[in-house]
């Protein structure tokens, strides 16, 4: 359908959410994104049966650590999509990219730009 | 399918195969042909919702994924032309203002646009079927707009190589200038002569100014010169210039063109008088000297467009009065209604019937003219009335100038005594009418002079036909091959859409009357673009495809070119040994029911248009908006049973089976999408839920979902005035008659055999049912009445997914049972070489950018990507294409690797999903690891996607370039592990289900072992006598028994059970105790069938086990075949025991028949008897509808009653009182039974034990789940594992079997692989760090982990399905993902964000 949506997004492949790990999620604030975001089948349609409820309770674990640590919780996000919503699809890039700018950068960028 | 020839194992089946008209294998799907193609159509797919284009794909997913064209016949403007000229082509580019494309296209034909684009007489506007709308499209309009728009001189004319050759050319009218064209673009420059002292014949001197302006004609006929062809002027034949004289100096063919300029005159007395000059001659003098003399009272004699012009010109030089005088009416008249009207505005006068008999004179000179009356009588030769003189009406006129404008003729003084040539009796010279050949070799000729005076457009054709012939002559080729004209009686068009609304056709702009006086200015002024567009706009594209070759200019691989285009229907004949059909079925087309106004009302949808106006991909992408506003609906309504269950409207008898469920599906769908405030009711009349969990969605859409049932058939939807509303009359059950309002409608639209199938099968000579269903037998499935040829899905009768794939893995084993002795006889191995050892080399990267055509290239600055790609770490080679996946570029990228030791990979191009494996061939193909690949998707997620901000694209795509070069130089070989495949079946489950599919697999000539719990096989169906359709159950039985017992391959176990059970797919091991003795055997086998079957329920109510005359359906079944029904009076029966309730929500499918079945029996067996069915539903679905009808037609009576208020029954000794509500009659009945059946359902066997032992799944009522619901019906989730029959859930024994063999046909998929190779991205414990913590052992969701001997973890990757679930939850971070190992997800990670902070 090459519906537009905000080219600040890049993706990453993984056989199914089941299989991202919390440390990948916190490398990524570490280096400097300033929002990542995990998409996985519809809760139910999940094709290894129940990864994507599992992705979803790491993304709550890392929303609490970057909470804590005053980066801000709302910065990862999981979503739930199946491969015909496009639409769908754009609404999340879109939504998820207007929350991070009111959110601002990564303070880690920042104080790391600071720094030096 | 054309015909089939044979018998089974040796069927020789002819298929003609339509053209795509896009090469298959070279298309890329770029979709770049779409973007370009002018012709809109509506979208198939859609439903008519949305628009595509000629060239298309019919939907995203579509396999093949290449593109095709929709193309039928030529469309008849095209073909009503004389010259062929691509009518089609050059509307549709003007409509996108591409008026330099349509130039090209008119001009491969026509090297004149701006002159025929003002004086063609337009035969192709006659034959535009736009007339059968409203008029024409004014398709000459718009070829002047092109022309008027782009100058046709700087149109580049291909032109092949100058040859040596000299023509001559005699005449420079439009025959010759065409002649002149066509050979100056075949390499061929001739030399025109021309008798007058200007170019253009006819076109020049014939037609006035105000028609056709000088400065266009000069235009275009030094577009002609511009090639290099010569025109001498004022050089007519004579003697000192002769043919003969031409061929000596050198000329090698000669093309006579000389037209036909010679007035015919009127052969009156008083000819020849002062005063009486040809029209030609007035207007060959006017057109070459601008003036030519005019009396102050002219009469014109004729109708056609020379009087016509005469005399408007006539007008302007000052005549006073200008009387044209024509012997027919204006009916007749061969002049342009156009150019007749524009005479009169500009004041001539017409006299209709009257004919010139005397030319009066004086003194030598005209004075008048005597006329004579005339009046129609019978039509002559040409159709036309012909005019009879009115006896004694003759009546003069007093003029001073005649022109007789009454024909034209060629003059042959130059070569009437040219040796060879031969002239008609009409004075025009003989020619070959298809090479334009004369009989003298070397001499051609056309235009006028061949045909006497006819159109410029066929003179124009002429001189094209002629060319090609005078290049064959003088290559010594034959001149008429292949060049006879094509005739097609019977073409097949688009056909025009019933909702094409009208739109008036354009009108041309014109000069006003009072400035056409004394001036030849041109009248009419030409079109403005958007008047133009709009006007292009309005062709219907009768022949789909336009060929207006837009795709071929922008396909970047040459997929479509214009040999492409020119495909023709192939016939291919095939050698089969079976023959499978399943050609499905079509929605039914509610337009024929007037009633509810589908046709008219745009809210009234059918079913398939709302699945699309629901989808994601749909033409609202998913916005659930009505069509007639766009607005969001408040209030939907369903109807069902729309060309289902309705004998007296459409003859659809039968239930169309999915009705039911697809309705709930929208309603709920739609509810997600719009809200629960939406308002979703559906009219019904038997709500038919009879899949597995069916049921339990229907209660949780009424229940949870808030959708309405309302029990009624709606007859008819009315519009709300002075709104887009529907409202709907009803009657509920008990009489109240409602009216209710909706925004929308949607008519649950039932399904139907197509005639074309039903032709198909005809000629295959199938036996069809009543209904247009191919005929089956209840234990042969899938076994059409011609042998050797299989059916499934819902051509056999209406059904659903599941069941229809159930059939065709059926028909699959059916038809692999007739080839199993050929298995494997076609196969060829692909030979790959050893792979390249990389382990300790250095990564080098090899990169591949793809342009995609522009799909990437137009989006993203592919050089410069390149160019950065280069200068990333590890890369040794960068490379970019046009199509990095056509065939060319991936011989080249073999020669690459090699060349420059590349061992890592990176294509930056489109998804790996579809291209992945390719570029891993090619790998494979050079030696190298296919796992050291890695791809960038730069188009579908970057240029298809950011196509509005082309920097930030090159920007993300430089992102994902460096993501994947870090990956790749982490990625190590991979090696995928096969295993062997143990080739035995374990079939659990000796009933009809378990012996059928053992039975299928053990035909294929693998080994099979049944385990049956009892003494005996034969499962439930031991108790059955009949099916309904009649089949005697207890014959096949022991059918199946008896060919079981003699099958070599084939051992069973009876009074076995299953014990223990290890192993992975292909390699299983099952323990099993024997009877009687209970000694233990253990069984290798390869996959498992279970068959494990169902069982009658054991109601606990309606008195039932207390009161003899209260039995269940089987019971009753037996005892009609025992004991007859002659003392029965009154049979009750009573639906949905122990089904459809609080402790069994489901349906149990088979209950609605087996009650009508026995009640059938009943009142054959004792017409007397009185049968009472109480039922919730009646679920007689597909072809049992037929079964329902005759019950009642046989006088079985239906009560319904409401699940919460089911009938009583009370013993007492005159009989069984059944008492209920009727909801009709609105009161309590009471019905004394002689016998009271209980329609019970089924449950599943316990199979609990069995579950826990295999490790597998079953539902809430315990029966088996299979992998998908939908998809997957008979496999299940633990690979090689399959189920069928009753033990998946309630089903008839026609469904069992096919179950049955679609599990034998599975397990014979899997068993005939000689091994099986295992999937690479498995998960790997690092054992010597592993902590035994347990945890991967309890996340993997298919207990694959285990603690080995050594106390540690360890995943066998026969069993590990690849999710890494495990190795993201391990603690330690022992365990690995192969493929997506942390350190090569993690550089992804690394790489993207790299320089940010």
């Amino acid at each position: 359908m090459r519906l537009q949506y905000p080219s600040n997004i890049n993706i990453i492949k993984l056989p199914c959410t089941g299989k991202i790990d919390l440390i990948h999620l916190l490398r990524s604030f570490e280096k400097g994104a300033d929002g990542v975001y995990v998409v996985g089948c519809l809760e139910g349609a999940c094709q290894f049966t129940s990864g994507n409820i599992r992705a979803r309770k790491r993304v709550e674990q890392a929303q609490e650590i970057l909470e804590k640590i005053g980066v801000g919780g709302e910065r990862v996000q999981m979503f739930n999509l199946s491969s015909s919503e496009a639409p769908h699809f754009v609404q999340v890039a879109v939504e998820m990219t207007e929350k991070i700018r009111d959110m601002g950068p990564n303070p880690i960028k920042t104080a790391m730009q600071k720094a030096a | 399918m054309e015909k089939v020839d044979g018998y089974k194992g040796n069927f020789k089946v002819t298929v003609r195969k339509s053209p795509r008209y896009i090469d298959e294998s070279m298309c890329t799907a770029c979709g770049d042909c779409t973007t370009v193609c002018p012709v809109v159509l509506p979208n198939e797919y859609d439903q008519g919702l949305s628009d595509r284009k000629a060239a298309y794909k019919k939907y995203a997913q579509a396999i093949p994924g290449a593109f095709a064209i929709q193309k039928r016949d030529k469309a008849p403007c095209r073909l009503a032309c004389p010259a062929g000229l691509n009518v089609q082509g050059y509307v549709q580019m003007v409509g996108e203002g591409k008026y330099e494309e349509a130039l090209k296209i008119i001009m491969e034909d026509l090297p004149l646009p701006g002159v025929l684009g003002r004086i063609c007489p337009h035969g192709c506007e006659n034959a535009c079927r736009r007339c059968d709308v409203d008029q024409p499209v004014a398709i000459r309009d718009l070829k002047r707009l092109a022309a008027d728009q782009f100058d046709p001189r700087e149109i580049n004319v291909e032109c092949q190589d100058r040859r040596k050759e000299k023509v001559a050319i005699i005449g420079s009218g439009p025959s010759g200038l065409s002649a002149a064209y066509h050979l100056a673009k075949k390499g061929i420059l001739s030399t025109i002569f021309e008798a007058l002292p200007k170019p253009g014949g006819m076109l020049r001197v014939g037609i006035p100014e105000h028609r056709l302006p000088r400065d266009v004609l000069d235009q275009e006929i030094e577009l002609i010169t511009n090639l290099g062809v010569q025109i001498k002027t004022n050089t007519p034949l004579s003697a000192e210039l002769t043919v003969d004289n031409l061929l000596d100096d050198g000329y090698k063919a000669v093309y006579l063109a000389m037209g036909a300029h010679k007035g015919i005159e009127l052969g009156i007395p008083g000819e020849t008088v002062k005063g009486v000059r040809q029209g030609v001659d007035f207007l060959r003098e006017l057109n070459l000297s601008g003036k030519a003399p005019v009396g102050k009272r002219m009469a014109v004699i004729g109708g056609g467009n020379v009087a016509i012009d005469v005399a408007r010109s006539a007008v302007r030089l000052g005549a006073e009065e200008v009387n044209i005088i024509y012997r027919r009416t204006r009916a007749e008249m061969p002049a342009w209604e156009e150019e007749i009207q524009a005479a009169e505005e500009e004041g001539s006068k017409i006299t209709y019937l009257s004919a010139p008999q005397e030319i009066l004179t004086q003194d030598g000179e005209i004075v008048g003219l005597r006329c004579i009356r005339m009046e129609l009588g019978e039509p002559d030769s040409s159709g036309r009335k012909r005019p009879i003189p009115v006896p004694g009406s003759e009546y003069d006129i007093e003029i001073d100038q005649l022109i007789p404008a009454i024909g034209q003729r060629a003059d042959l003084s130059a070569i009437e005594d040219m040796e060879g040539l031969d002239f008609s009796r009409w004075g025009t010279i003989e020619v070959d009418p298809v090479t334009y050949a004369t009989n003298r070799d070397g001499i051609f000729a056309g235009g006028d002079i061949q045909t006497g005076p006819w159109v410029a457009i066929g003179a124009i054709a002429a001189g094209r036909e002629a060319a090609e012939s005078i290049v064959r002559y003088l290559d010594g080729m034959d001149m008429a091959e292949g060049r006879e004209p094509i005739s097609n009686e019977d073409p097949v068009y688009r056909p025009i859409p019933g909702d094409t609304p009208t739109q008036p056709r354009a009108k041309m702009p014109e000069l006003p009357v009072e400035k056409r006086r004394a001036v030849f200015d041109e009248v009419e002024l030409g079109y403005e673009e958007e008047t133009g567009k709009k006007e292009a706009g309005r062709c219907l594209n009768c022949g789909y495809c336009c060929e207006c070759f837009q795709c071929v200019e922008v396909c970047g691989p040459g997929a479509v070119s214009r040999e492409t285009h020119t495909e023709r229907p192939e016939t291919i004949s095939l050698n089969v040994g079976s023959i499978i059909l399943s050609p499905g079925f079509r929605p039914f087309d509610p337009s024929r029911f007037e009633t509810y106004n589908y046709a008219k009302l745009p809210n009234v949808i059918t079913s398939m248009e709302f699945e699309r106006i629901l989808s994601a991909s749909g033409p609202t992408m998913g916005h659930l908006v009505r069509p007639s506003d766009e607005k969001e609906p408040k209030k939907i309504a369903w109807l069902q049973c729309i060309g289902s269950r309705d004998v007296n409207r459409c003859d659809h008898p039968y239930c169309s089976s999915v009705c039911c469920m697809y309705a709930i599906k929208e309603s709920v769908i739609a509810k997600e999408h719009a809200g629960s405030d939406l308002d979703c009711a559906i009219f019904f009349m038997d709500m038919r839920t009879h899949g597995k969990d069916f049921e339990i969605y229907y209660d949780n859409a009424k229940e949870k979902q808030g959708v309405r049932f309302i029990r009624s058939r709606v007859h008819t939807i009315d519009p709300v005035e002075e709104s887009d509303d529907l409202s709907l009359k009803y009657a509920t059950e008990d009489g109240e008659f409602k009216e209710e309002r909706f925004d929308m409608v949607v008519l649950s639209v039932g399904i139907e055999t197509a005639p074309d199938v039903m032709e198909l099968a005809e000629n295959l000579g199938l036996d069809l049912g009543e209904e247009g269903f191919c005929q089956t037998e209840s234990f042969y499935p899938v076994t059409t009445s011609k042998e050797g040829v299989y059916v499934c899905g819902a051509f056999q009768g209406p059904k659903d997914i599941p069941q229809s794939i159930m059939e065709a893995s059926a028909a699959a084993c059916a038809a692999g049972t007739d080839l199993s002795d050929v298995r494997g006889s076609d196969t060829r191995i692909k030979e790959i070489p050893e792979e390249m050892d990389v382990s300790d080399v250095e990564p080098k990267v090899g990169i591949f950018i793809c342009n995609c055509g522009i799909n990437i290239g137009g989006v993203v600055d592919v050089p410069g990507l390149a160019e950065y790609a280069s200068t990333l770490p590890n890369v040794v080679f960068t490379d970019q294409n046009l199509f990095t996946c056509s065939q060319d570029t991936q011989e080249k990228m073999k020669e690459v690797l090699k060349e420059h030791g590349v061992n890592r990979v990176v294509v930056a191009a489109c998804s790996p999903t579809t291209h992945e494996a390719l570029f891993q061939d090619s790998l494979q193909d050079c030696g190298l690891n296919k796992y050291l690949f890695e791809m960038a998707n730069i188009r579908n997620q970057d240029s298809w996607v950011h196509s509005d901000d082309p920097a930030s694209a090159t920007d993300k795509a430089k992102d994902l370039v460096r993501m994947a070069v870090a990956r790749a130089s982490l990625l190590e070989p991979l090696t995928a592990k096969t295993i062997s495949v143990n080739k035995r079946a374990l079939v659990i489950g000796g009933g009809v289900s378990g012996m059928s599919a053992a039975l299928n697999v053990a035909d294929q000539g693998f080994e099979t072992v049944i385990v049956e719990k009892e003494a005996q096989l034969g499962g439930l169906a031991k108790e059955l006598t009949h099916t309904i359709e009649g089949a005697d159950v207890q014959e096949h039985l022991f059918e199946l028994m008896e060919r079981i017992e003699r099958h070599e391959k084939i051992q069973v176990l009876t009074e076995s059970l299953i014990v223990g059970f290890s192993g992975f797919k292909g390699n299983f091991t099952t323990e099993i105790m024997v009877g009687p003795g209970m000694y233990e055997r253990k069984i290798d086998h390869g996959v498992v069938i279970l068959a494990t079957g169902a069982n009658e329920y054991t109601p606990n109510d309606f008195l039932y086990g207390e009161d003899s005359r209260v039995m269940t359906q089987m019971d009753l079944d037996r005892q009609l075949d025992e004991k007859g029904a002659e003392d029965l009076q009154h049979v009750v029966m009573i639906q949905c025991v122990g089904s459809r309730n609080e402790d069994y929500r489901n349906c149990s499918r088979i209950c609605c028949q087996a009650a009508i079945k026995n009640a059938l029996h009943v009142k054959k067996l004792n017409p007397e008897a009185s049968v009472y069915i109480l039922y919730r539903d009646i679920r007689t679905y597909g072809l049992l509808e037929e079964y329902y009808r005759e019950a009642r037609q046989q006088g079985v009576l239906f009560f319904r009653f409401d699940r919460d208020q089911p009938p009583e029954v009370k013993s007492s000794e005159e009989g069984l009182m059944v008492s209920f509500r009727d909801h009709v009659l609105q009161r309590d009945i009471r019905i004394s039974a002689d016998i009271l059946a209980l329609s019970v359902g089924m449950r599943a066997e316990d199979t609990e034990e069995l579950a826990s032992i295999l490790k597998v799944a079953r539902n809430q009522d315990g029966y088996f789940m299979e992998a998908h619901v939908k998809l997957r019906p008979v496999d299940m989730a633990n690979d090689a594992f399959f189920v069928c029959g009753t033990a998946h859930s309630p089903k008839l024994v026609s469904e069992s079997i096919a179950q049955a063999m679609a599990a034998a046909s599975r397990a014979v998929t899997f068993l005939s692989q000689s091994e099986i190779t295992l999937s690479v991205v498995t998960a790997k414990v690092d054992q010597e760090r592993c902590a035994s913590c347990l945890i991967c052992v309890r996340s993997c969701p298919y207990d694959v982990p285990k603690i080995n001997e050594d106390g540690v973890s360890e995943i066998d990757p026969a069993l590990c399905r690849g999710c890494g679930v495990c190795a993201a939850e391990c603690p330690a971070k022992v365990i690995e993902l192969n493929w997506y190992e942390d350190d090569q997800v993690m550089s992804k990670v690394d790489a993207l964000l790299e320089g940010v902070l």
